[in-house]
């Protein structure tokens, strides 16, 4: 922009360039209005959820290299022009590939990255209970044996008293009379 | 000369190691126990084999041969002495042979304490631990030969690199692999006890101790790593979930895994193989760390193919992969259950939603590690997880298993009513609720947040109880408080040990949460006499100054000072560190530390010609210190139960003598 205006600046005819100036100074003046100085912290939090393809798994906004340096001062050079923080995520994913981004879009292949612990958590939540189930199943019919057997197993050592109501209890005093 | 020699020890520790696998196997089979312990002493001799091999090249590193091609890479002539030792695992050679050496420690050791009273498991424990022990050396040997030689002698060597210079960074990669090479051993005899059939508990009885020390080491190495990354790195952080970090996680949320469900084992001869399988895959994840951090394959799939190391790591898993899933369904009658779950709410099915649980974060961090790896031979292009999705995906997980924490040490063995249970746990839940009432009145926000803080103090709540019971109990019986609480812990180490454990993890999930959801941080650029602020906290510039250090370092050191509410409470010294040689900069952070939170600073940039002004990176990190002091908690936790029982081992050793060794 700047560029144009200091080119029609060199003209002759200052006139036209003055009118011509006008007219382009109302078209600018909201884009102007943005082009205000960027803060640090604007800058680092669009950079955070950056990497640079550089430096391995280091965050831009921390990276101390030049490079990142060089990437950060072109954040700001964005957000002042008026970019949004995520058209500037965008800019650099599309430069360098979803690589450098932090939170990698949902999509395309990405999408093992939410699909796969999912489908394995719940698959595997379902052979889980199942064995849980099928444990217990067959367990249910040796039950009454095994009540007995563990009331002599919990407290063989010592006495053949039944298991208090009081589970804690029972279990401390077992181990209290065991030493 | 020397490189020759050390060459040559490690040669020989070669030949040791495969003649013990061969005649501990040919001793077992043809049934002469001279053959057997003729390889116990061969696989003792790897171990001042290696030593001799480690002691030549951290000579060579003291006397600046720089003819070895390794001496070059990590020293220099005017690094002071402790970096010249410590450049042993400096890089790659090294830290190879360095692993060699750490493996032939353990397995000496375990094998001529175990010797006595294990003779029937030991022939394939001997064997199995060879194995590994003979990739190792052949790797340090044929294809990262620390003793190679360069053609022309340089004059001056490349140096240690910077960030490995920091005290935490000398003993963090140590630590790390002695927890590493540790879970050969549990590994070795639980495939004895497959191959020989020998069953039972006791490849777990055996290998207890060595496991905790495997698994203490290995926090160990997570914990000072964390803490070195910030203290040195200067990114306000500690945990980046870097695939280097989550190498070394990975093993250990296995081996925890495995930590836990051997319990069962023990009280109920169930899931023995479960058991085996645990095992089996901290070995593997073990190995497998070690490739990722020696390969460099996530930064690059092509440094896969580039180096040698890749391929011969990645045959080396698959190998012992195979042969522990053929001796395992070999076995897989034998090793079925006789006896049955009686209760979906008792002890045992507590570990195994314990095992469910870190098994799902260990399974989300593998894949979200190697995503890099996939993504890039599938569709070409390097696809790369940040910490924020590592933190949706694993946050959920990792608060459904402190809440286990806490209430899993309720319920009994064989059955527990859920009644009582429940019974027990109102209290201690409305308290946690009232806590988190206050946290909301002192202004704290954020469903994850106060959620997190009620899960997390509901469990500290319920394992102060535990304490607190056991305590009482023994005060019943006319102790006295101090004498009824370290009692307690005397009685039973490996439970409170546990419970200590716990403590631990609950007050760092406190920390986490803290830094994770309440970090705040501001970049600014002051002049002298400026002022930033953050928080309760002010800060003044007061100026700053460029010096030169020791080495090639040149330190640029600004000061500021600190108020707390106005009030000054001290002044910090961020700096920057510039290694003129390797042109390589970094940040070391200074601050002001409570229990509360830190004031972290950093400086960023400093330009001596544009006038006096510098940028900052300042942090709040609140209760960033909980998460060293649950460091330190957890480790005392694991002391307490490692340390070896007295009582515990004579009636272990006098069960075990009649049938072992009927003779002696």
């Amino acid at each position: 922009m700047r560029m144009i205006v200091l080119n029609f600046l060199r003209l002759k005819h200052l006139g036209t360039a003055a009118l011509f100036l006008l007219g382009l100074l109302l078209l600018v003046t909201p884009a102007l209005a943005q082009d205000v100085p960027v803060t640090d912290d604007e800058v680092n939090a669009v950079a955070k959820d950056l990497f640079c393809p550089v430096c391995e798994s280091t965050p831009l906004d921390v990276c101390p290299t030049q490079a990142c340096a060089d990437w950060r001062e072109l954040i700001r050079e964005k957000l002042s022009e008026g970019s949004t923080p995520q058209e500037v995520q965008a800019y650099f994913a599309r430069q360098y590939g979803d690589g450098v981004l932090a939170n990698p879009p949902k999509s395309g292949f990405n999408l093992i990255l939410w699909l796969l612990p999912v489908v394995a958590v719940v698959l595997g939540g379902v052979f889980f209970t199942r064995f849980m189930r099928s444990l217990r199943a067959s367990a249910a019919g040796v039950d009454e044996a095994i009540e007995e057997d563990v009331a002599e197993t919990a407290v063989s050592t010592t006495s053949k008293q039944p298991l208090s109501p009081d589970d804690f209890k029972a279990r401390l005093e077992e181990e209290l009379r065991n030493r | 000369m020397i490189p020759d020699l050390g060459y040559l020890a490690l040669l020989l520790a070669l030949v040791a190691a495969v003649f013990s696998a061969v005649a501990a196997y040919y001793g077992r089979h043809t049934n002469q126990p001279r053959w057997v312990e003729s390889a116990r002493n061969a696989t003792i001799a790897t171990f001042p084999l290696i030593t001799i091999a480690c002691l030549l090249m951290i000579y060579s590193l003291l006397t600046s041969d720089f003819s070895i091609e390794y001496v070059w890479r990590v020293s220099s002539r005017d690094m002071p002495t402790y970096l010249k030792v410590t450049a042993l695992w400096g890089g790659q050679a090294g830290s190879l042979l360095f692993w060699n050496f750490l493996l032939s420690i353990f397995t000496a050791a375990s094998m001529a304490r175990n010797w006595s009273k294990q003779r029937e498991l030991m022939p394939y424990a001997l064997m199995v631990a060879s194995f590994t022990q003979i990739f190792f050396i052949a790797i340090s040997l044929f294809v990262e030969n620390p003793f190679a030689r360069l053609a022309a002698v340089p004059i001056e060597g490349n140096g240690l690199n910077p960030l490995l210079r920091h005290p935490g960074m000398i003993i963090h990669p140590p630590m790390l692999y002695l927890g590493f090479v540790g879970f050969t051993i549990p590994y070795a005899f639980a495939m004895s006890a497959l191959i020989s059939g020998k069953l039972d508990d006791v490849w777990i009885k055996i290998t207890r101790r060595w496991t905790l020390v495997a698994w203490l080491f290995l926090s160990l190495g997570l914990v000072l790593g964390g803490r070195w990354a910030y203290d040195v790195l200067g990114w306000g952080g500690y945990w980046a979930w870097d695939p280097v970090e989550n190498a070394s996680f990975l093993p250990w949320l296995a081996g925890t895994a495995f930590l836990h469900s051997v319990m069962i084992q023990e009280k109920r001869n169930m899931f023995k193989m479960w058991n085996m399988f645990l095992i089996l895959l901290t070995y593997s994840l073990v190995i497998y760390g070690t490739f990722i951090v020696r390969s460099g394959v996530i930064s690059s799939v092509h440094a896969f193919a580039q180096s040698q190391i890749g391929p011969l790591f990645f045959g080396f898993i698959a190998i012992m992969f195979v042969f522990s899933a053929y001796w395992m369904l070999n076995r897989r009658e034998d090793l079925r259950s006789t006896n049955r779950l009686n209760s979906l709410i008792s002890r045992e099915a507590a570990f195994l939603y314990n095992n469910f649980l870190i098994l799902a974060i260990l399974l989300v961090v593998f894949l979200f590690t190697n995503y890099p790896i996939f993504s890039e031979l599938v569709t070409g292009e390097k696809g790369f997880v940040g910490p924020p999705v590592y933190e949706q995906a694993l946050g959920p997980l990792f608060l459904l298993l402190v809440l286990l924490m806490g209430v899993a040490p309720l319920t009994m063995w064989y059955r527990s009513s859920a009644q009582r249970i429940g019974m027990s746990l109102r209290w201690p839940a409305l308290g946690a609720l009232v806590f988190v009432g206050i946290l909301f009145a002192l202004n704290i926000r954020g469903w994850g947040a106060l959620l997190g803080f009620w899960v997390v103090s509901f469990s500290l709540i319920l394992t102060l109880l535990e304490f607190w019971k056991g305590t009482r109990a023994r005060m019943k019986r006319g102790e006295k408080p101090f004498a009824a609480f370290s009692n307690l812990m005397a009685r039973n180490r490996r439970r409170y040990g546990g419970y200590w454990i716990h403590l631990g993890v609950i007050v760092m999930a406190f920390g986490i949460i803290g830094v994770e959801i309440f970090q705040e941080q501001t970049q600014i650029r002051l002049g002298v006499g400026e002022t930033a602020t953050l928080g309760r906290y002010e800060m003044q510039f007061l100026g700053a100054t460029r010096y030169p250090g020791p080495d090639d370092l040149l330190i640029t050191e600004a000061t500021v000072d600190v108020y707390d509410n106005g009030k000054y409470v001290g002044q910090l010294k961020p700096r920057d560190e510039l290694y003129t040689r390797t042109n390589q900069p970094m940040t070391i952070p200074d601050a002001r530390s409570t229990l509360v939170e830190d004031f972290y600073v950093i400086m960023v940039n400093w330009e001596p010609t544009s006038a006096d002004q510098a940028t900052f990176r300042i942090y709040l990190n609140p209760l960033i210190n909980w998460v060293w002091a649950g460091g330190l908690i957890f480790v005392f936790g694991t002391l307490i139960a490692a340390w070896p029982d007295p009582t515990v081992e004579r009636s272990f050793a006098r069960r075990q003598r009649p049938v072992v060794m009927p003779t002696d």
